[in-house]
């Protein structure tokens, strides 16, 4: 019954997106729309290790900064920016692999420990190796050419198409046998095993997919902003804010994220700008909130209106079919 | 060989504790075996070992003529050999039918999720669970869960199946059909190992029985044999009593 | 001669981190909860110890007993109103649950103390002995002492009193202590405020050793972790010999790498020992 959500959804958000075009003249709006793109990223991707496979993982911000110092370090040798990118997903993608085959035997408190621990020595070592990262000092990136108004105009849509792909990713996950054997995982994990999932390989491509556009995002980051420096791209906040963002949409689910990056960077640009001596205090009291109010997202207040709600997760397994 | 899989000194210790102590045993194709021995005897840790859960301390498992010892899970799962848990292990948040797809998706292996859903609902069918197809497993009974853990063994398509304790906390209705369900998996020339800490219910199903006890084996024969057996008698009930049981029997005979 | 000394330096700063790190470990152990809120605890506790000595010249040996007391209260107020109402729940949902309890206690922290640093000057300090040559900083060695002898009082409690023999049962089987009549929520709270008393006992007495501001909150919560991986989860002995063996490990780090890098060394170090013997050097198991 809901096999026509895909299109629809996507559609729908073409056409707001296209409607949104001529506001696109407002520098403030598209930094705004770079800054929700690169949340859908950051929040799509934590999903699949996160959501679909129940692993807590924090270390987001270690991929978003390690992307970022690559982008930023391969841009300084004079590399395109594309390329710098590209290389940036991929190196992130690689380090999530090998340490996902270091951590990912660990479980709950302790898997999440680990990788939140992650970007801390990532940060020191950023902070540390002077000579290639400029040491806290930061790392400035080379001028672009081109006008003001094109270079936001850039960056926007690059962030959008990178949004893109992690939305698509997520619909190929949850539609392929790695999703549904993550989401086995999440539920059982020994019993996982005894039906037959391959769980060590599975969990370590599904903690890859969450690094692997989290890096280019990361990259396209210090492009936009000319300028890193490890306690900023290495942030615990960069780490926490998609798991909230996840949380509040509705983790485990492809839209939850994308609802939830949307409502928090609204909320954040509200709260944010009228109370700056105690935004950290407002997004701890959003997180509460969230927690108690809406444990399962947006979308599992939306399911539970809906009280045929056992039927929902068959919908992505149908899907699968067509 | 005309074993389908036979199993070689095998001994597991978890620190000081052994939990298998050098046990062999066999099992020939289309056999219904029985494991049995009281609580803690490691009957358990046995199929744990055998399907990859734990690494064997000592010893070897031989699965159609390959080694399987040390293999994990889910390889030894896509070989056939297939497990029931005694505390069920369903996938709480999924529908029955789902939870039986996961197996015929990755341990059978089907095509695609056509394939998976018809060889799950074919299984489901099989244990009478065909109408609950669309419940939710958290939502079933205890007795509905145990026949979704035996659906779901089935959609492996196991060449060899260990229940374990399939029939704890069933009543004696319930138990029957349990028991029925297995014989029909027998009849369809699946080899089972059933483990169980009840003796009545191995008897009325299997031709061999095998006996652990503190993770040895102890006895091994038919039916009629073990009942007779001086060492399991005394494992199940103690000295005195084995004692006195032989001297019932002693002066009965007389 | 300057190894022994670092050796005793190392011990004087890690019978503090054992402190700091005891009730954290108890929550963990007990509530399978991490508590995110246990380093502004820890600042909260040095805050009071401050302010005591600042308005009533009370020495922060003294304000031990208010600092603990207060934030029990805190602490068990936390807890009763708010996480027990998601104890069953994924470990994900606690931990982000801790994590804006922080953000929201650190931000209000920081807004009625400012981030500056504050440090207690006493007037009269013990000044230091010299023992065989090792210089003794008499202040740091009762500092320790007492926060060892502390934590000893943490495991009395736990070992002797009623209510710490419910703690340890819950801990080994919540279903059956609850049973037996233990009223399991209110045991939570109780474990969760004495987690907290300890997290401001050590802070009173960090205030001689440590310059005060809420943004020390990270680096004590990074100890606690560190010093539970390093000793094992939940037991009062391996907090100790976590928080001693933590104390050794970064003076010596600090002697050899540099003093800038002593929390990074232990980050290090627990991912090390997460990844290859997640049982702690006590050989607990529980990690995974």
């Amino acid at each position: 019954m809901n096999r026509h959500a895909l299109p629809i959804t996507l559609g729908a958000a073409a056409v707001a997106l296209v409607a949104c075009l001529p506001l696109l003249g407002d520098n403030y709006l598209l930094r705004l729309g770079t800054m929700g793109a690169m949340y859908c990223v950051l929040a799509l991707s934590w999903n699949v290790i996160g959501g679909y496979a129940g692993y807590p993982s924090f270390a987001t911000a270690a991929f978003f900064g390690l992307g970022a110092y690559t982008g930023a370090i391969l841009q300084g040798q004079g590399v395109p920016m594309p390329v710098a990118w590209a290389v940036a997903s991929v190196v992130a993608a690689l380090f999530a692999a090998a340490l996902g085959m270091l951590i990912l035997h660990l479980k709950g408190h302790y898997f999440a420990i680990a990788s939140l621990v992650v970007a801390e020595v990532l940060l020191e070592i950023a902070t540390s190796w002077t000579s290639l990262t400029g040491g806290g000092m930061g790392l400035n990136l080379p001028i672009i050419r081109i006008p003001v108004d094109a270079q936001a105009r850039l960056f926007f849509w690059s962030m959008l198409v990178f949004a893109a792909l992690a939305l698509l990713m997520n619909y190929a996950v949850k539609a392929s046998r790695l999703g549904f054997g993550l989401q086995c995982i999440r539920q059982n994990e020994d019993a996982s095993a005894m039906v037959g999932v391959d769980t060590t390989l599975y969990k370590v491509i599904g903690f890859t997919l969450s690094a692997v556009l989290v890096g280019g995002a990361g990259a396209l980051y210090a492009s936009w902003v000319f300028y890193i420096e490890p306690p900023d791209v290495f942030s615990v906040l960069t780490s926490v804010k998609p798991v909230v963002m996840a949380l509040l949409g509705g983790a485990g689910t492809v839209l939850g994220p994308v609802i939830g990056a949307i409502l928090f960077l609204a909320m954040e640009e509200i709260v944010w700008r009228n109370l700056l001596q105690v935004h950290a205090a407002a997004l701890g009291i959003i997180i509460v909130i969230l927690i108690f109010f809406l444990p399962n997202g947006l979308l599992g207040l939306i399911r539970q209106g809906d009280r045929k709600a056992a039927k929902a997760p068959s919908l992505s397994l149908r899907r699968k079919a067509t | 060989m005309s074993e389908l899989l036979r199993i070689t000194g095998l001994s597991r210790r978890f620190g000081g504790l052994t939990a298998l102590d050098d046990v062999d045993m066999t099992l020939s194709p289309g056999e219904v075996v029985g494991l049995i021995g009281p609580n803690g005897a490691g009957k358990t840790t046995l199929v744990n070992v055998v399907t990859g859960v734990f690494a064997p301390s000592a010893g070897t498992v031989t699965f159609n003529g390959a080694r399987i010892d040390g293999l994990k899970p889910h390889r030894i799962a896509r070989l056939g050999l297939a497990r029931t848990y005694q505390i069920v292990q369903p996938f709480p948040e999924m529908t029955v039918l789902q939870n039986v797809m996961a197996p015929a998706t990755f341990a059978a292996n089907a095509p695609d999720i056509a394939a998976a859903q018809g060889k799950a609902m074919e299984a489901l069918e099989f244990v009478g669970l065909g109408d609950a197809a669309k419940a939710r497993a958290s939502e079933l009974t205890l007795a509905g869960r145990k026949r979704l853990e035996l659906a779901k063994s089935l959609a492996m398509d196991p060449k060899v199946l260990m229940l374990d304790e399939v029939n704890a906390g069933l009543n004696p209705a319930e138990i029957d059909v349990a028991l029925d369900l297995i014989r029909q998996v027998a009849a369809r020339g699946v080899t089972i190992l059933i483990i169980e800490h009840l003796m009545k219910v191995v008897m009325n199903l299997c031709e061999r029985i095998v006996v652990l006890h503190h993770g040895a084996k102890i006895a091994e024969g038919t039916t009629s044999d073990i009942t007779r057996d001086r060492n399991v008698i005394e494992a199940y009930l103690g000295n005195r009593y084995a004692r006195a049981e032989a001297e019932r029997m002693g002066i009965a005979h007389v | 001669m300057l190894y022994l000394q670092i050796l005793l330096n190392g011990l004087l700063l890690g019978g503090l981190y054992a402190c700091i790190a005891v009730g954290f470990s108890l929550v963990w152990g007990v509530l399978n909860v991490i508590n995110i809120l246990h380093g502004s605890f820890v600042v909260l506790g040095s805050y009071i110890a401050y302010f005591a000595w600042f308005h009533l010249g009370l020495h922060p040996f003294f304000s031990v007993a208010i600092a603990g007391s207060a934030l029990f209260a805190l602490g068990y107020l936390v807890q009763k109103g708010l996480i027990n109402r998601v104890m069953g729940a994924p470990v994900l949902t606690t931990l982000v649950l801790t994590f804006g309890l922080e953000l929201l206690l650190n931000n209000s922290i920081l807004l009625a103390f400012s981030a500056d640093y504050r440090s207690v000057r006493l007037e009269n300090p013990f000044g230091s002995v010299e023992v065989a040559n090792l210089i003794v900083p008499l202040e740091r060695l009762l500092a320790m002492i007492l926060a060892l002898g502390l934590t000893a009082l943490l495991f009395v409690i736990l070992s002797k009193s009623r209510i710490g023999r419910a703690i340890v049962a819950v801990r080994m089987d919540r279903e059956a202590a609850a049973l037996m009549g233990v009223n399991v929520p209110r045991i939570y709270a109780i474990t969760f405020g004495l987690g907290a008393m300890m997290a401001g006992a050590a802070g009173s007495l960090l205030a001689l050793v440590f310059p005060i501001s809420p943004l020390n909150s990270t680096e004590f919560l990074g100890i606690a972790f560190v010093v539970c991986v390093l000793g094992g989860l939940g037991s009062v002995a391996g907090a100790m010999v976590g928080g001693l063996a933590l104390g050794v490990i970064e003076s010596f780090g600090a002697l050899f790498i540099g003093p800038e890098h002593g929390l990074t060394i232990a980050f290090v170090l627990l991912i090390l020992l997460l990844v290859f013997k997640p049982t702690g050097i006590m050989g607990r198991k529980g990690y995974e």
